[in-house]
């Protein structure tokens, strides 16, 4: 493994989050909070050790899947470990694991919380932990690519770190340079973030407020900044807002890059985002009709039913209702819909659309061989037949996803000795990258709860959902380690 | 620009790794999901799976706003067909590959009613390559510039060689020769020397000078080069077609062994002034039965890499006095430079090296388009002519208050009939042919006025 490239590469985004602190420090400033130095120091430290690292370019450039992979997986634990720092240096999560664990929450866009009470914490740290969300929606490493100069992603071959940070079954460019490729994934990610302040504010929310809203929206992330989530805002307007943007950064930005172009009639022509959307519709009208009860008229009941469908489906985990005391059937499809994730190429995580339409398809697929083993069956996908890699990798995606499922639910229950509602839906909702889930976990809970292990456990699913788990797999795998 | 290369055999792949790395925006399209896939993931390209003469994929590739497409794919047919259907698109150029010589005859007709820019026909620009080794048989390879006036000569220096240990300064009053060297490799390095650089025992170097000189500095240094009289073609395919003509109108004897009946029928009825064997190329008792003891070179070109080395080592050790080898995989290339083999002709870098030189000449702003392209050691190194024009911003200014580029030598400048070698007081005038010799690891040249800071 060429250890001097990913150490160059590591190098170069702790540097960039090194800067990226800056931007809490500033919010400190504004506020003329006395948090500056728990951000500054670790921001310095990062800077310094990034530029360190990144001084002499290695003579040796060349990286293969196996170096790309443990670098995404690598730096994604460093970036969390450095990220955890202002927290606790400030003393506002004071044990450096609960600290962690919200940290790896943030980056991964999970917005589970181990904190009792979310209001109290600093303006700079609420600022931090949602722009957490942010930076860990669309990618660190993705970001790198875009900023880096084109000189150096043209001679190293990044794809395979590009392919293991986005999600999906299948990554591909959108123009034929990566560094491009980066750019305009940016470029529509903070535009529609920007799009989404505007509306915000429009309606009446202050401008600290929506920046932060956004950003949770936009990585599909879900901390709120008030207790009661977006409830506390209890404004309809906001809800449809939150929840309309929720389900736009859930969509494949390619998709946007082809609005961009003028090719708006393939938009539709997708077969994830038909799916996509018909789940969303199918899941809301469900709810809407099993808690009509709950909310009286059906104007209340839709708007509930469709953020809440909205915020999960996406993997946000914004709440406006404690839907853990919504009926059985409004409960069961949200464990679902944890399940099914947004589309790939998208912020949100999950078992994402696409693959699950896959492996549907080969499931039915099997079940024609069972009937006539002689026939010839092919899947299509988007219109085009899959190819077997695709499909072979999508299947044992999903059992490797159900075996940490189940080795991760076991330990969970083992040290904590819950309810199996509370311990199925905190790895559902951690594994996913959703946040919260029911029973003491539930949108009025937390993961305060916890032991320290049980949140190492849970920050490992957390990484885990939002890397697609082999790039932090491999970590653990001796052959990765090994020279042959 | 934005590029499209049809095809990712060999000579695909080639292009790709030279077009990329040069900065433009390369789509590559081919029918093989595994090839575009590891196509990908080598180089900053964007891949497209598909038939390349298909309307909607060269769409799906952008061919509506594309500069050029390169049509590289197995079948010329496909090529042509894909170049007009990208031409019709809106693709500004194409290039095909076209190698059957009953449609390279018609070249100024698909020119004309196709739209197609440039055919490239690898066979033929090996069979010329070759033609140039034999008419040379010192040099390892040698090129051409400004229509022949001045010769790029490959030449290896080995143990005992009368150049070993000399200091490149020397050359010139030692020998009383006009020459420059303008590229040495050393193992994995190449350099461009300075009047300092002393040659040793393996070095690779590349000589500028006209053709007359490089002959009389061959013969001063007491190498003798007998004229080659006679060859002998392992392997009858279109390279040995090509090159038994080349070589037959220039009065050379040619014998051509070729093991398919049929083939070996059809070449004699095309060629009738040379001598047609069928017989196994790889049946050293054909080839001692036939005369390889007497023959003063030999060119192994089947179909084959391994039976071509083979027969060329064995052509090595009956003491022919020049043996060439065909090699299509690039990647033995390292190999056999240690064993012996030093001649070694590569159609697919030969076609890559003509395209590239079309490109950059697209590239161009002050029309003093690239003329001739040659990549030397093994692609890291370049050389390159270009015509000076009116608009080049240094006309008229000595060398010595140029400043040029790191890693760049001004071989030569030819102004009508006269070879200058540049010192520091000479200047380029419009009209001048010049030729550069750079590294390629910077930005590439496109034009005269980058040479200069």
């Amino acid at each position: 493994m060429n250890y001097k490239m990913i150490a160059y590469i590591i190098g170069q985004i702790v540097r960039v989050e090194g800067v990226l602190l800056l931007l809490p420090l500033a919010t400190a400033l504004i506020y003329g909070e006395n948090t500056m130095a728990a951000f500054l120091i670790p921001s310095l430290a990062a800077i310094v050790i990034g530029t360190l690292m990144t001084l002499k370019k290695p003579a040796n450039t060349s990286i293969f899947a196996r170096d790309g992979f443990v670098t995404v997986g690598l730096s994604w634990i460093i970036l969390s470990l450095i990220g955890a720092l202002p927290f606790s240096i400030s003393g506002e999560i004071p044990s450096y694991v609960d600290a962690f664990f919200e940290t790896v929450s943030g980056f991964t866009t999970t917005g589970a919380t181990i904190l009792k009470s979310v209001e109290g914490l600093s303006q700079g740290m609420y600022f931090w932990r949602s722009f957490t969300h942010w930076i860990g929606g669309m990618g660190v490493l993705v970001f790198v690519l875009a900023i880096l100069p084109q000189a150096d992603t043209r001679s190293v071959k990044l794809m395979h770190v590009m392919r293991a940070e986005v999600p999906g079954p299948k990554v591909g460019k959108l123009v034929s340079k990566i560094s491009r490729t980066a750019q305009i994934m940016y470029g529509i990610y903070i535009g529609l973030t920007f799009l989404q302040v505007i509306f915000l504010l429009a309606g009446g929310m202050p401008f600290f407020d929506s920046l932060l809203n956004s950003f949770a929206t936009a990585g599909t992330g879900g901390f709120g900044i008030w207790n009661t989530s977006i409830a506390y805002y209890d404004s309809a307007y906001v809800d449809w807002v939150i929840g309309v943007f929720m389900l736009l950064f859930g969509v494949n930005f390619n998709l946007y890059y082809f609005i961009l172009i003028g090719h708006a009639a393939e938009v539709f022509r997708s077969e994830e985002l038909r799916w996509y959307l018909a789940i969303v519709g199918g899941a809301t009208a469900l709810i809407a009709f099993d808690i009509r009860g709950i909310f009286g008229n059906v104007a209340d009941s839709v708007r509930y039913a469709f953020f809440q469908v909205s915020s999960i489906i996406t993997t946000t985990g914004f709440t406006t209702a404690d839907f853990d005391t919504w009926p059985a059937l409004s409960k069961i499809i949200l464990v679902l819909l944890m399940f099914c994730g947004a589309c790939a190429g998208s912020t949100g995580g999950g078992i994402k659309v696409g693959r699950m339409l896959l492996l549907i398809k080969t499931g039915l697929r099997e079940i024609k061989y069972m009937l006539h083993p002689r026939a010839v069956v092919s899947i299509k996908v988007e219109g085009k037949p899959a190819e077997p890699d695709t499909i072979r990798s999508a299947s044992s995606y999903l059992v490797v996803y159900m075996m940490i499922f189940i080795v991760s639910l076991f330990f969970i229950e083992m040290i904590e000795e819950c309810d199996l509602v509370t311990g199925f839906t905190a790895v559902a909702a951690c594994f996913n990258n959703i946040g919260p889930g029911l029973g003491a976990v539930g949108p009025s809970g937390g993961f305060a709860g916890f032991t320290a292990l049980s949140k190492l456990i849970l920050s490992f699913n957390m990484l885990a959902g939002r890397l697609e788990i082999f790039p932090l797999l491999l970590l653990f795998s001796p052959s990765t380690w090994r020279r042959y | 620009m934005r590029i499209i290369i049809a095809g990712c055999g060999k000579v695909g792949e080639l292009l790709t790794s030279y077009i990329s790395r040069e900065g433009h925006d390369v789509i590559v399209i081919d029918t093989d999901p595994q090839i575009i896939e590891d196509i990908v993931n080598e180089y900053d390209v964007m891949g497209i799976v598909g038939n390349c003469g298909s309307n909607s994929v060269l769409l799906e590739a952008g061919a509506d706003g594309a500069d050029l497409i390169i049509a590289v794919t197995a079948s010329d047919e496909l090529n042509i067909f894909c170049c007009m259907v990208a031409g019709k698109l809106g693709v500004k150029h194409s290039i095909a590959r076209v190698r059957n010589p009953e449609y390279t005859e018609q070249m100024v007709f698909m020119r004309g009613e196709f739209g197609l820019s440039m055919a490239v026909n690898p066979e033929y620009d090996a069979a010329e390559e070759i033609l140039r080794i034999i008419q040379f048989p010192a040099a390892i390879k040698i090129d051409t510039f400004a229509k022949g006036r001045v010769d790029l000569a490959e030449v290896r220096i080995d143990d005992g060689h009368p150049l070993c240990g000399r200091r490149l300064a020397e050359l010139g009053g030692f020998y009383g020769v006009n020459i420059l060297v303008c590229a040495v490799r050393r193992g994995d390095e190449v350099a461009i020397p300075s009047g300092d650089f002393t040659l040793e025992p393996g070095d690779v170097i590349h000589i500028t000078a006209s053709h007359s000189e490089l002959v009389n500095f061959f013969k001063k240094l007491g190498i003798v080069t007998k004229r080659i009289r006679s060859v002998m073609i392992i392997g009858g395919g279109k390279i040995a077609f090509f090159l038994s003509r080349m070589l037959c109108e220039v009065g050379i004897k040619v014998k051509i062994v070729e093991s398919d009946p049929e083939r070996a029928a059809q070449l004699a009825d095309l060629l009738p002034s040379a001598m047609v064997i069928n017989g196994d190329g790889t049946d050293g008792d054909i080839l001692i039965e036939e005369g390889i003891d007497d023959v003063d070179a030999s060119v192994s070109l089947t179909g084959i890499d391994e039976e071509n080395i083979i027969i060329s080592m064995f052509a090595g050790t009956r003491r022919v006095d020049k043996v060439i080898t065909k090699i299509n995989h690039l990647n033995v290339m390292k190999m056999l430079s240690s064993i012996g083999l030093e001649c070694i002709v590569s159609p697919k870098n030969i076609s890559a090296n003509n395209i590239l030189r079309y490109l950059r000449g697209l590239g161009n702003t002050d029309g003093s388009s690239v003329q001739t392209l040659y990549k030397i050691v093994d692609g890291s190194a370049e050389a390159l002519e270009f015509i000076a024009s009116e608009n080049f911003e240094a006309l008229g200014v000595p060398i010595k208050d140029m400043k040029l580029k790191k890693n760049l030598l001004l071989a030569c400048i030819i102004r009508q009939d006269k070879i200058i070698y540049p010192h520091g007081g000479d200047t380029i005038e419009a009209g001048d042919s010049v030729i550069v010799v750079t590294k390629s690891s910077g930005e590439a040249l496109r034009d005269l006025g980058e040479i200069l800071e």
